[in-house]
């Protein structure tokens, strides 16, 4: 069973969805207990950092999200992944959950595009990472952000060219996983490294 | 780096896909659930859903044919059409849409971009515009389906858009459209050049050369089309291997990873 965390935040039904789709049994919870109770968690998220973080303080689950994501399987989707940092600069500084060390910032390029939105392709870091078994090499995911983390790069198993490098799959060698891109949303590519998560 | 996206669009009709037949009226050409996942299928990178209803009921079958779509189609899904107030985006984003766009009501009320980037995110927010050429290098918006002219400056309204939230623009030209002589190319630049958020083009498109000419001479994000795809004159997947061959970075469907997922 995985927890996806139900903070009020965008669209987790299609986190849902896509679970039902493989067959993995979810169930969406703001629960202290059934957080606890299950095989692993999903923190999903579209929004901004400080209202997200704000959101999991009022639900009173920052400490219970802490603690289990030491202790079993966790994945940060999108927003998700940026709060697993230790800090975020969006509007204004803000605290993250602080599992992974870096900090999440504006993608600051005059040239691009901002959002970065829509397919690009994965360039792998560290191959080792579980969550990216079976690929193909030519593996397109969807992102929508503004904002990107900045963290070591032992802890970047894949990454995508736009402007400069961004972070794509982070991974602390242990239980936490965090994807900027939304794997809900990214097709057969995306739907095989849920399945990785949830096969772990 | 990113790719450019191909976009079919479905004008679903009482949750019927329709198609506009040589002005003689509109002929249903299949279900819009079933489209979605051919489309999918062949490698669309977004679908969009087109309500093309004015009833309430048609707007109920609507989000059903979303809510559907959603449980099998893993790609990001748009819906436009009569969407006028918060619980409209509310209500469509909470069937399974990722987007929303916003067209009409948007230029009436332009308060409705920004708020409904403050609740949901820019991100969800597609401001669609149709325009028409006035003199060269000048457009003005039209509303309500390219009938009402608003006098409105089609590059103050795209930097507005862009200022109060909107995530995209879709930019249909009411010149090209229909005519499937190309996408309006001189339009386009027009509005990539004054804005710095995604750009989908729209209108225009009647061959395989079209998608290429926009990608090649604009910095438009996505090209939209219906009735080629519609019609099976071409695939998403044909579209996408001939732009591969030109060098437009486009998203492969790789097949490597078996049939069992789909």
């Amino acid at each position: 069973m995985i927890a996806i965390i139900d903070y009020g935040a965008g669209n987790i039904f299609s986190v849902k969805n896509a679970l039902d789709f493989l067959g993995v049994e979810s169930v969406l919870t703001k629960d202290k207990c059934e957080i606890e109770a299950a095989d692993a968690v999903i923190l999903p998220g579209v929004g901004a950092f400080p209202w997200a973080m704000g959101e999991l303080n009022k639900s009173g689950l920052v400490a219970t999200v802490k603690h289990e994501a030491e202790r079993k399987p966790f994945l940060g989707i999108c927003l998700g992944m940026q709060l697993i940092f230790e800090k975020g600069y969006e509007f204004s500084e803000c605290e993250g959950l602080g599992l992974i060390p870096g900090y999440v910032d504006k993608i600051d390029s005059p040239d691009l595009i901002i959002p970065h939105m829509g397919w690009n392709r994965l360039e792998v870091n560290n191959k080792d990472c579980p969550l990216l078994d079976g690929l193909t090499g030519e593996d397109y995911v969807y992102f929508v952000h503004s904002y990107k983390a900045f963290t070591d790069n032992k802890y970047i198993a894949s990454y995508v060219e736009y402007g400069s490098e961004v972070p794509a799959l982070v991974h602390d060698g242990k239980f936490v996983y965090g994807a900027q891109f939304h794997p809900e949303k990214s097709g057969k590519i995306g739907l095989k490294i849920l399945q990785n998560f949830a096969n772990l | 780096m990113l790719a450019k996206r191909i976009i079919p669009c479905l004008d679903v009709r009482d949750g019927k896909v329709v198609k506009g037949v040589n002005f003689e009226g509109i002929k249903e050409v299949g279900d819009p659930v079933e489209l979605a996942c051919e489309y999918n299928l062949q490698g669309a990178d977004e679908l969009v859903f087109y309500d093309i209803t004015a009833s309430h009921e048609g707007r109920r079958a609507m989000l059903d044919v979303v809510e559907n779509t959603a449980k099998k189609v893993f790609i990001p899904l748009a819906v436009g059409g009569g969407i006028k107030t918060i619980d409209d985006i509310r209500d469509t984003l909470r069937a399974g849409a990722d987007k929303v766009s916003v067209n009409s009501q948007a230029v009436k009320n332009p308060d409705l971009i920004r708020e409904g980037a403050d609740i949901f995110g820019s991100q969800c927010i597609v401001v669609g515009i149709d325009a028409k050429k006035v003199a060269d290098g000048k457009w003005t918006v039209y509303i309500n389906g390219g009938r009402i002219d608003m006098g409105l400056d089609l590059i103050d309204w795209a930097k507005k858009a862009a200022d109060l939230g909107a995530g995209e623009i879709c930019l249909n030209s009411i010149d090209t459209d229909g005519v499937r002589g190309g996408f309006d190319i001189p339009m386009l630049n027009a509005v990539c050049n004054s804005v710095n958020i995604p750009v989908i083009a729209s209108g225009g498109c009647g061959k395989i050369e079209h998608f290429y000419e926009a990608f090649e001479k604009t910095d438009c994000s996505a090209a939209l089309a219906a009735s080629l795809f519609h019609f099976k004159e071409l695939t998403c997947g044909e579209v996408k291997e001939y732009l591969s061959k030109r060098g437009v970075p486009v998203r492969t469907v790789s097949h490597k990873l078996g049939p069992r997922l789909f």
